[in-house]
């Protein structure tokens, strides 16, 4: 089983041409990526809007009861009702990105409005009360102090994508998906498997990028990736906190 | 200088948090805003930098009303220190304390060293200055957000409890340090608490409101204590003001009295009193039982329980000095620390009473 | 809705099928997952490690972990188990978190109170911290629960019998009527796990509704 699937993996023809793996690969990353954007230009605005006035907060319960839809369902009824109605090669296309999009604009508003709920009252007071106009207010204090939520969300809906991309090929979207489902009828468990292993490492790369980015984008002393006092007081052996002031002198 | 020319806050529902307060704030003074829960002073102080627009009645700062002027720009020059500093978690120290420098369009560096200054100023090494706000304590975090509100030098300075949510010991330093800087800037601050004791102590002049937004009385910290007007600013004034006053009295002038002293490490003669006061290099450290010591004196052998006071302190103080002592006589030491001779508390009194008949 | 009348006992098996391929998953990886929670909390080193690889393992989508699952158990590709087992593992991938997050959400004094009174190490773990983190951990299985039921839809896929064989089927024979009844029991399905879950975690804690 296993050196079939290393064969087919590593056959040069099966990169190559039109439903070669690197092909699929570059559909796959592509139709995904189209996807996160398009949910976050229409998530993260509307996240923090809800968040920031706490206005339409029914959004964010919908969103969240929105997840007991099956994923398949929602692809197959997308493909059935919608797919019809679309001219051309795009038919199998545009029902999927719908599909996608609607699935991942969840997490990303949940995130962006968790995040910005994340947002210290205090900082926000302060902020507007030293001189910030209300837009400083949001770019310089509210969104960086939502950034790793409002990340955490985006990674999530990253993933969602990535994985139902995948499902998307069995109503004919490109993609990796491609090799699971045409090796399922076709009973080639070398394809299918390598297929799936191919998946399996692109979710991990996507991830662990974005990982990194993060890691990047948020600042040290919102991650908790700075020391914490304590361990600073511990290694230096000293309070940091200056000295007492004199008290009156005993005599 | 600020004025308040009847301003009245009302909100919707019909709860008025301040109620026709009229009120002027001299420059380079420490005004306290003092009141129970609901008294809007609070409310007050936010509408000076317009956090809260009033429903009537104006505001001005220098004969410029605040409300002629854009809301952003009237706070870059006014310096604004809240409870919980609210110091931004994503920012370093430093760039915390640069924000309305930057804000003001200053560059970078200058930025950065005014911060750096002022973080010094207010008593952080820099060390403190690429740490986040969430590695300090809630002291160190308070000086950060006092340096923030002072780094463009803003002539004015609006501090809402900003000492409440640390414990008293820090409590007591901030307010120390407040003190001090001060001194050295002479700011316009208006500064708002529920304590009496720290209105008090921290006070040129102290403005009592009571609940509902109206101003009780407004005075110096003396004339506070001496005069309250009314039932209310005398019960939220609390007991112990004549005591408490002693803090605010002038002292005429010391009944000093010559002292007998022994050096660290000297032996009492045969005729020393029971009691003597021990010195190390012109410096009182404490009293000594002379028929205790079988030899020189050393720090072991000495009794710490007096206080000591300076030649210019409060009556307070000196009263204090005298009462702690193991003999009755208390400690006074000159500008210097050197001591300069001992007080009784019986000579202290009849000069107060003298104080008080005339 | 004249199809579901027509095909009742039909739906009726595929839900049952799908009920247990949900379920079984979520009991197993609770149990898995509450020692490995509970070493992530106890051992400042495995909480990374642990949620590193549960975080990684979540990762891996659904139906690559289907087809890869007959490889690491050497089934064949048709059998539910290798469904079981993918669910397992997302399960235990989730909860892992909500157990470690759980009693970590246990106030330190709490903890402090019951270890001065007598209370050690198993017996304070049981009567004392696993109740007091059913709230979080609630929280997750509601999570995983809704999530197992739309995942185990997608194993119609790779021909393992369930409600989601109603969407394949519904969608390849374009027969609206089984599509939408497809969709509908899931979310019916899901939503039920989603109340019966919070109710028993309401049950176990009095305390929060006194």
């Amino acid at each position: 089983m296993i050196p079939s699937i290393w064969a087919w993996l590593t056959s040069p023809e099966n990169w190559c041409g039109t439903f070669g793996i690197a092909n699929r690969l570059a559909q796959h990353v592509g139709y995904s990526l189209l996807v996160v954007l398009i949910a976050a230009a229409i998530g993260i605005p509307l996240g923090l809007w809800v968040g920031h006035t706490g206005r339409g907060r029914w959004l964010i319960s919908a969103a969240n009861a929105a997840r007991a839809v099956p994923t398949l369902g929602l692809l197959f009824a997308l493909a059935l009702w919608v797919g019809p109605h679309i001219p051309g090669r795009a038919a199998f296309a545009v029902p999927s990105i719908i599909a996608l999009v609607l699935l991942a604009i969840p997490p990303i508003l949940a995130g962006t409005y968790a995040g910005v709920g994340a947002v210290s009252p205090a900082a926000r007071d302060a902020a507007k009360g030293i001189g910030m106009t209300p837009q400083q207010v949001l770019t310089k204090v509210e969104i960086p102090c939502a950034l790793p939520l409002m990340w955490s969300g985006l990674r999530s809906a990253v993933l969602q994508v990535v994985a139902t991309a995948t499902i998307a090929a069995y109503i004919g979207l490109g993609g990796l998906g491609r090799f699971l489902i045409d090796g399922l009828a076709q009973a080639d468990y070398a394809q299918t498997a390598g297929g799936a292993i191919l998946v399996c490492l692109l979710a991990l790369a996507v991830d662990g990028l974005l990982a990194l980015v993060q890691r990047l984008v948020v600042s040290p002393g919102l991650s908790g990736r700075a020391r914490t006092r304590r361990e600073i007081v511990l290694a230096s052996g000293k309070d940091g906190a200056p000295g007492d002031v004199a008290h009156s002198t005993s005599a | 200088m600020i004025r308040f020319d009847d301003v009245t806050k009302e909100y919707p529902g019909g709860s008025v948090a301040v109620d026709g307060l009229s009120l002027t704030i001299p420059t380079g003074e420490i005004t306290v805003l003092v009141g129970p829960s609901g008294c809007g002073k609070t409310t007050s102080l936010r509408m000076i930098n317009r956090m809260i627009e009033p429903t009537r009645g104006l505001i001005s700062i220098d004969g410029k009303g605040v409300a002629d002027m854009d809301a952003a720009t009237l706070r870059r020059g006014i310096g604004y220190v809240i409870q919980h500093a609210g110091l931004f978690p994503h920012r370093t120290v430093l760039e915390n304390v640069a924000t309305v420098p930057r804000l003001l369009g200053w560059d970078r560096s200058k930025s950065h060293a005014a911060a750096r200054d002022w973080l010094d100023r207010v008593g952080l090494s820099s060390e403190f200055a690429d740490r986040y706000p969430s590695q300090l304590s809630g002291g160190q975090q308070q000086r950060v957000g006092v340096a923030r509100a002072l780094a463009a030098d803003p002539p004015i300075l609006l501090m809402d409890e900003p000492f409440s949510a640390v414990d008293p010991v820090v409590r007591q330093q901030l307010q120390a340090e407040l003190l001090r800087l001060q001194a050295d800037l002479q700011k316009t601050i208006v500064f708002v608490t529920h304590d009496i004791d720290e209105a008090l102590l921290l006070g040129n002049r102290v403005a009592v409101m009571r609940v509902g937004g109206k101003l009780a009385q407004v005075d110096t910290p003396a004339d506070l204590l001496a005069n309250p007007s009314d039932d209310f600013v005398a019960g939220f004034l609390g007991r112990d003001r004549g005591i408490r006053s002693l803090s605010f009295a002038g002292m005429p002038r010391l009944p000093l009295r010559p002292e007998r002293t022994l050096a660290l490490g000297e032996t009492p003669e045969p005729d020393a009193p029971a009691w003597m006061l021990v010195l190390d290099d012109q410096r009182p450290i404490g009293w000594v039982e002379t028929g205790a010591l079988s030899g020189p004196v050393s720090r072991d052998d000495l009794n710490r329980s007096g206080t000591v006071a300076a030649i210019n302190a409060s009556p307070r103080e000196v009263l204090d000095a005298a009462l702690s002592s193991p003999t009755g006589r208390g400690v006074v030491v000159d500008e210097s620390g050197e001591f300069s001779g001992t007080v009784r508390a019986s000579d202290l009194v009849t000069l107060l009473e003298a104080e008080q008949s005339r | 809705m004249t199809w579901l009348a027509d095909h009742w006992g039909e739906v009726w098996t595929l839900l049952l099928q799908h009920v247990w391929l949900a379920a079984v998953p979520l009991v197993l990886g609770l149990v898995i997952a509450l020692p490995l929670g509970w070493a992530a909390r106890r051992w400042r080193a495995a909480y990374p490690v642990l949620v590193t690889t549960s975080g990684l393992l979540y990762t891996v989508p659904s139906l690559a972990l289907f087809i890869l699952m007959p490889l690491i158990l050497g089934t064949r590709i048709l059998d539910p188990i290798n469904v079981v087992a993918a669910m397992t593992v997302y399960t235990v991938a989730l909860l892992v978190r909500s157990v470690a997050d759980g009693l970590g959400a246990v106030p330190e004094d709490v903890r402090a109170a019951a270890t001065a009174m007598g209370y050690k190490g198993f017996r304070r773990l049981l009567a004392v911290e696993l109740p007091l983190a059913i709230p979080v951990l609630t929280a997750g299985l509601r999570v995983a629960a809704v999530s197992n039921v739309s995942i185990v839809s997608v194993a119609s896929l790779i021909g393992v019998a369930q409600l989601g064989n109603l969407l394949t089927d519904g969608y390849n024979r374009a027969i609206n009527g089984e599509l939408i009844t497809g969709i509908v029991a899931c979310v019916l399905l899901a939503l039920a796990f989603d109340a019966v879950i919070n109710a028993v975690g309401r049950i176990l804690t009095p305390w929060t509704r006194a």
